[in-house]
């Protein structure tokens, strides 16, 4: 390296000067090759001088070392090999190796003290989200219990109202006339009584619901319900406890003995099952409004 | 260029082979690597101050990488291994930036 200069080949050269000078310094072997390029010149020669010359300045030292080999390269290229070889070592080490095995005792009681604290905040959270869950399940629970109630509440007001159909057991009461017609009075009589043995639902012949706006009429040749004229025979169809409902119409002076007192034929029929498929139209009430002051 | 080529050659065996630690020397590899690379940055720096000498870095490299295994070995003994590669790691650490930032001052002259 501490070999004089000449700046001024420096230009003319700057590369093949380089070379050529180093590699009968690195490489002895290599000398008989190399003469033979720095002898046709003789500006080489004196060359090799640009890089230590320019060592004025790091960074020019830097380049020509970059351009220039020399043995201490090779000796400092070993040392860079060896520590790039533990370096990659040592860092595959690192990622590869998750055993314990390495770690000094200290390292291990940390280790162990790491984990336990993970432990406890995984824990402490574990609980933190089991309340969150106790406390959603219990608001859900609470929001589907009172939705069953509105459902509840919904059917029973849609039953009442006759808005569904609905079904089960209940009464067929056939009142046929014979010798005159059914007054509007035993049919307000019967459906009373069928209402007072707990009716559930009624239609008549299967066109009308019985709801509690309904009301009944005289008519030419027959009965009107809510408007609608129903002919004899008529066919009453009460859902409720079937016997409760033949008691509340077969009692002594009930509406089957008016019926019957009147001039027509009652024929009653309990059956298990009883589809009342006709319903009414919701009707907005004009002039009635929920108080809500109670 | 033949530095770095020695370094990228040593990156490559390092990934070619994949080699295990030995259990022994799990504790002092990673201080043996930074101790070389604080060698390797004050042989840069040397190098662009103009007084670079191979035998010294050769010298210094060893003796570098010997005593900070050596000082972790020790403390390893004492019962005090993993303060001590941390003291090691701190010193190495700040003899880095100090070589690094002279290096950055002859090639940037800032």
């Amino acid at each position: 390296m501490p070999e004089p200069t000449t700046p001024d080949q420096r230009p003319a050269e700057p590369v093949k000067p380089a070379a050529g000078p180093v590699r009968p310094e690195s490489r002895p072997s290599a000398e008989p090759q190399g003469k033979p390029e720095v002898a046709p010149e003789p500006a080489p020669a004196p060359a090799p001088a640009p890089g230590p010359a320019a060592p004025t300045t790091g960074r020019e030292r830097l380049i020509g070392a970059l351009r220039k080999p020399s043995r201490a390269q090779a000796i400092v290229a070993v040392l860079l090999a060896v520590v790039g070889f533990a370096a990659v070592t040592q860092v595959r080490a690192n990622e590869v190796d998750d055993s314990y095995a390495g770690l000094r005792e200290q390292d291990l009681i940390d280790v162990l003290n790491g984990l336990a604290g993970t432990t406890q905040r995984a824990q402490s959270e574990i609980a933190h989200l089991e309340t969150t869950r106790r406390d959603l399940q219990s608001s859900t629970d609470a929001r589907q219990a009172a939705l069953a109630q509105a459902q509840d509440r919904a059917d029973t007001l849609a039953i009442m109202a006759g808005l569904v159909p609905v079904t089960g057991p209940g009464i067929r009461i056939t009142v046929t006339e014979d010798t005159a017609p059914v007054s509007v009075d035993t049919m307000l009589d019967t459906i009373q009584e069928l209402r007072a043995a707990g009716a559930e639902a009624m239609q008549i012949n299967g066109k009308v619901r019985i709801v509690a706006q309904s009301s009944v009429e005289e008519a030419v040749g027959g009965i009107s319900v809510d408007g609608t004229l129903l002919r004899s025979p008529y066919v009453i169809d009460v859902i409720g406890e079937p016997h409760t409902l033949t008691g509340g119409m077969t009692f002594l002076e009930g509406p089957r003995a008016q019926f019957e007192e009147d001039g027509q034929t009652v024929k009653i029929d309990e059956l298990q099952s009883l589809d009342i498929e006709s319903t009414v139209q919701p009707k907005q009430p004009q002039y009635a409004q929920p108080d809500t002051s109670q | 260029m033949i530095a770095a080529l020695g370094l990228l050659v040593g990156i490559l065996l390092g990934l070619w082979f994949r080699p295990d630690v030995p259990l022994g020397l799990e504790p002092y590899l990673p201080i043996a690597v930074v101790a070389s690379m604080d060698a390797v940055f004050g042989g840069l720096r040397a190098y662009l101050d103009g007084i670079f000498d191979d035998k010294v870095f050769v010298v210094s490299f060893f003796s570098n990488v010997v005593i900070a295994a050596a000082i972790v070995y020790l403390g390893d003994k004492l019962g005090v291994g993993g303060q001590l590669s941390t003291g090691v790691i701190v010193v190495l650490g700040i003899r880095i930036f100090s070589n690094v930032a002279a290096i950055r001052r002859h090639l940037f002259h800032a």
